[in-house]
């Protein structure tokens, strides 16, 4: 396989990926504007944290608002990371890597892309706005359907799977990063219902609500949500299961290739720090830096891929 | 005549290159004038990638810098045996067709003062090797001889306004003017072994246009005469860029510099 | 055409009632109705869309993939028509080739006075690189698209030959596919020949085009600008079909004296390279130093016999439309044979007898640039207003030999599905061609392209022409 290729599957898988996530965040910050009686100025504020855009928007925006949010996440070309940027450069990488796609792959890319574009014509009105954020999960479940139900277990599925870990597991430690604060021990003792809220909203970004509940019952605590987020490998959003994935990829790829290189011992380690740790021993030692070494060890085992697997020159 | 060339080009870079391929025309065939006895190229700081003979029959060898090189030296080394042919090369053996050697080139395309200069010959008749002599007297006492005024890259024109430059600018100031005067004409680069030393300061370059009924001719006008057994021929083209002992890509080096050490001696 | 000129209809003929080798398909359509065919037809375009089948215009950002219209009524060709058909174009072909390895070499047909010297000597697409050099098994063009219009039952002239990049042939193999899809029973009923074996017929023939240096099965790949050339659907199409990979540039580099493309485990030999980027970008050593598309170095591994380049550097030149006009000439000279294509009677504006016959009929006739491709720079005299055929005139007098004329022929047409039933358009054909050192390969089928306008005679795609099926029946 070209290096090229493989830099377009991986970043194809990684936009898309980054497409549905940010409409995520901005369906938990719609939702959680919903749910209460002031504006929510904080919660839309996080949505652009954890979305990586806060400093753009406030160039181009004097004021935090959930139209503008919700239009500059979903809708501004010139913010890089929003779903119609990711899923145009996404369809870019697929076009690129047309030979390695199935038709069935690169027909659900094609319609994602042509089916965001055309809801997302108009800035979206707060009534449209759920219909387009369904559609839009819709259009995502399609391509991973087409994903996992079409494409030979090869080198080109293992890009495809990396791309979605890396950029998955970068967002589910940002989501927690954003509101660290709310989840550490000190908070949990006040047990307010604005606590709640928060949790709420951290759960719903990662689309964790659900089973989370399902799993503990309603027993929230702010430890449980971390390491539910964290290190349940049941919880496919997890750094965990991210992890989990990223080796087994990784050591598919090293056998077809008969080589192993710094990439895999890198993956090795980052996954025997994760099965090692405890949310207890997190929590000793800060989850705000446990999270941020993460971020930094994920993003340079991505750039070691990038690489070890001669994406470019 | 037997001479022998020992010739070592050195170029040093500011940064380690990150990439770089050249071209590199340092040997020489056998013709009438000369027979090449032996001859050894030999490539310090890049490795050989492949060679071929290219469309004006040059031998041509490609290498590729290694990356992260900061110097780079080509060094070839040979015995040839000379005949004085009084400058006349012969015919014309390859494909390549005689009015490709009329077309204007980057480095030879004519202006205002090249036409002029032309113009002064206009009136003499057609294929008349007595007024491709006279033109080569003209060019050296209108354009000196003098190093560091130009470079590779200077165009006939600009030297011949310039009124000074080297054996490259001389040739295609030639090179230019007999085309306009509609002789198809060629570069020439190759050495020259000046009697009074050993040790010459650059490679050669000449001019050669063809006459017809004698063939090539050719007329170093750095020099004032045509060429005899002290000179070897290494590679033609239409100018320079054709012929150039050394041209290519060089990615991320910064600032070149090059150290030239050529012994010619017999 | 001149005024009131009989126009051949491909399924009517002359109007003397359905041809034969419509015959079937006209009995089927009989029992058609005509708003299920357009339910089809729109089918068709939602399937193309989807799947990406697009075209981007040059010059036109805001629709950078728009589609080429596709009609579905099929262009029939009799098994009879189509061997007259081959025969004339193997002949051309080889033709071509022999013209190309002469100009490079020796020049024969200059020395022998049969073409003047000025059509190579001041021709940009000349390439004196290229001079001298035998490509591997003495082949140019590998891959060649011969322009055919149709007056008569037996009337076939050939209007251009593209021997640079023909492209176009996704289209024919796509739109088969959809008409399999749409159209079962038809295929069922009539014996249509195969398409879909070209792309494992392409990659054949450019392995037997690899050099000498390559041992065990010869790599091939396809080198594309990248997906914003018009012609990318298709490049990576060919690619997928043919199973070998599609390459940039910058995938490339020289490698121990071969082109090597950049894989996740490191440099691998390419042995052929079907490029789809113009030879002044082909290599910034060697050509235009500012190319991004090309790899530095590639001609000189070219030269020495590291890697065959598909098609050769060079060939661009028999698609001149000076030299075309010579073509009889051409075949004649290689073959020894009577050309068994007509070339389109064109006059040649460098020569002042047919410059001034040409300035006097600018409205009847179509002029076209020498080195124009894709119905840009040319002017269709009889569809020109006045303003435009004067503006014309002014660019034709300043540079004559820029220029040809041909008369405006009276294409044939097949029909089209509109909204009131059939309809006819004009068409053209382009059947593919392959060329190995086992001869040469015609594709029975190719595209033809419609005039989608009533009336127009233009159908480039880049000026809204549309595509259609090409069926060649099998003998019997």
């Amino acid at each position: 396989m070209l290096g090229r290729t493989a830099s377009g599957l991986f970043w194809m898988a990684r936009l898309l990926e980054r497409a549905e996530n940010t409409s995520r965040l901005v369906e938990a910050g719609f939702r959680m504007a919903l749910t209460r009686s002031q504006p929510g100025e904080e919660e839309w504020r996080s949505v652009l944290v954890t979305a990586g855009c806060c400093d753009a928007y406030l160039e181009r925006h004097d004021t935090i608002e959930g139209e503008k949010v919700a239009d500059f996440a979903l809708r501004d070309r010139s913010n890089p990371s929003s779903v119609m940027s990711a899923l145009h450069a996404a369809r870019e990488s697929a076009r690129m890597t047309r030979t390695a796609l199935t038709r069935e792959m690169w027909e659900a890319i094609n319609d994602f892309w042509m089916v965001a574009r055309d809801a997302l014509k108009r800035p979206p009105s707060e009534t449209d706005l759920p219909e387009i954020l369904t559609l839009i999960r819709q259009q995502g479940a399609q391509v991973r359907g087409a994903t996992t139900g079409t494409m030979l277990r090869n080198d080109i599925y293992n890009f495809v799977m990396l791309g979605i870990m890396f950029e998955r597991a970068d967002n589910t430690a940002r989501i927690l990063d954003t509101k660290y604060y709310v989840l550490l021990p000190s908070s949990a003792s006040v047990g307010s219902s604005l606590d709640n809220v928060q949790w709420e909203m951290i759960l719903r970004s990662a689309s964790a609500e659900r089973s989370f509940h399902w799993l503990n019952g309603g027993n929230i605590t702010p430890r449980a949500i971390a390491d539910f987020l964290i290190f349940d490998t049941r919880m496919p959003r997890s750094l965990a299961y991210c992890y989990d994935t990223i080796t087994y990829q990784l050591d598919w790829l090293s056998r077809q290739y008969c080589q192993r290189l710094e990439t895999h011992d890198l993956a090795a380690s980052l996954e025997a720090s994760l099965t090692a740790t405890t949310i207890e021993s997190v929590f000793e030692n800060g989850l705000h830096e446990f999270l941020t070494d993460f971020l930094v060890r994920n993003a340079s085992l991505s750039s070691q891929i990038e690489k070890d697997f001669r994406f470019a020159e | 005549m037997r001479l022998t060339v020992d010739h070592t080009s050195t170029y040093s870079y500011e940064t380690g290159v990150s990439y770089a391929l050249q071209q590199v025309r340092k040997r020489p065939v056998s013709l009438p004038s000369q027979s090449i006895l032996s001859w050894d190229l030999s490539i310090d700081g890049a490795h050989w990638e492949t060679s071929y003979t290219d469309h004006h029959g040059n031998l041509v060898d490609l290498i590729q810098l290694e990356s992260g090189v900061t110097s780079v030296s080509v060094s070839v080394k040979g015995e040839v045996e000379t005949h004085d042919t009084s400058g006349v090369m012969g015919g014309h053996s390859q494909l390549v067709p005689l009015w490709l050697y009329q077309r204007y080139t980057e480095l030879t395309s004519p202006a205002k003062g090249l036409r002029a200069l032309a113009g002064k010959f206009s009136r003499y008749p057609a294929q008349d090797i007595g007024v491709l002599h006279e033109l080569m007297a003209e060019i050296a006492g209108v354009v000196a001889y003098q190093t560091n005024e130009t470079d590779s890259h200077t165009t006939a024109e600009d030297a011949l306004q310039q009124g000074q430059g080297v054996c490259q600018d001389h040739a295609h100031i030639f090179i230019a003017v007999a085309r306009l005067l509609g002789y198809p004409a060629r570069y020439v680069s190759g050495y020259l072994m000046m009697t009074d030393r050993v040790d010459q300061d650059a490679g050669h370059a000449w001019a050669e246009a063809w006459v017809d009924g004698l063939g090539w001719t050719g007329f170093d006008v750095s020099n004032g005469i045509s060429p005899d057994a002290r000179y070897i021929q290494v590679a033609t083209g239409l100018d320079y860029s054709d012929a150039a002992p050394i041209r290519g890509l060089v990615y991320g080096a910064g600032r070149e510099n090059l150290v030239v050490s050529i012994q010619v001696q017999q | 055409m001149a005024e009131g000129e009989e126009i051949f209809d491909e399924m009517h003929g002359f109007g003397e009632g359905v041809r034969a080798p419509y015959a079937s398909y006209g009995c089927w359509f009989d029992k058609t109705t005509p708003s299920a065919l357009l339910k089809k037809s729109r089918d068709a375009q939602t399937f193309f869309r989807r799947t990406g089948i697009t075209f981007n215009v040059y010059g036109d950002a805001e629709a950078d993939e728009r589609l080429i219209p596709f009609d579905l009524v099929p262009r029939i060709i009799g098994a009879s028509e189509w061997a007259l058909l081959v025969r004339g174009i193997e002949q051309r072909v080889k033709a071509i080739n022999a013209f190309l390895y002469d100009i490079y070499h020796r020049q024969e047909i200059v020395r022998a006075g049969r073409l003047p010297e000025r059509l190579i000597r001041e021709n940009d697409a000349f390439l004196p690189k290229m001079i001298g050099f035998d490509p591997p098994g003495g082949i140019y063009t590998h891959i060649v698209g011969i322009d055919l219009v149709r007056t008569g039952p037996n009337e076939f002239f050939v209007l251009e030959d593209n021997a640079r990049t023909p492209s176009g042939v996704s289209y024919m193999l796509e739109n088969r596919e959809t008409m399999l899809k749409m159209f079962p029973e038809l295929f069922a009923q009539m014996s249509v020949q195969r398409v879909s074996g070209y792309p494992m017929a392409l990659r054949r023939s450019l392995e037997r085009s690899a050099p000498h240096q390559a041992s065990g099965r010869p790599t091939v790949a396809i080198l594309t600008p990248g997906i914003h050339n018009s012609a990318y659907f298709e490049h990576a199409f060919l690619a997928d079909q043919m199973g070998v990979e599609l390459v940039e540039g910058h995938d490339l580099r020289v490698v121990g004296g071969r082109v090597a493309m950049r894989t996740t485990q490191g440099y691998e030999p390419i042995d052929v390279l079907y490029r789809r980027v113009d030879d002044d970008f082909l290599d910034p050593l060697n050509f235009r130093s500012e190319s991004m598309l090309g790899v530095a170095g590639i001609f000189d591994v070219y030269r020495a016999g590291g890697i065959t380049i598909a098609n050769a550097p060079g060939t661009g030149i028999a698609d001149d439309k000076a030299i075309y006009s010579y073509m009889p000439d051409i075949v004649e000279f290689y073959t020894g044979q009577a050309p068994l294509l007509k070339n389109v009677p064109t006059w040649r504006c460098a020569e002042a007898d047919s410059l001034s016959y040409v300035l006097e009929h600018l409205d009847e006739l179509v002029v076209k640039e020498v080195h124009g491709s894709g119905g840009y720079g040319m002017l269709v005299g009889p569809a020109a207003s006045k303003k435009e055929i004067a503006a014309f005139r002014k660019k034709l007098e300043a540079r004559p030999s820029n220029y040809i004329a041909q008369p405006t022929l009276a294409l044939s047409t097949v029909p089209v599905l509109t909204k009131a039933g059939l309809s006819p358009r004009h068409v053209d054909l382009r059947p593919f061609v392959l060329v190995s050192s086992d001869g040469v390969e015609v594709t029975p089928g190719g595209l033809t392209r419609v005039a989608m306008k009533k009336g127009s005679l233009v159908v480039n795609s880049s000026q809204g022409g549309g595509t259609k099926d090409t069926w060649v029946l099998k003998e019997g």
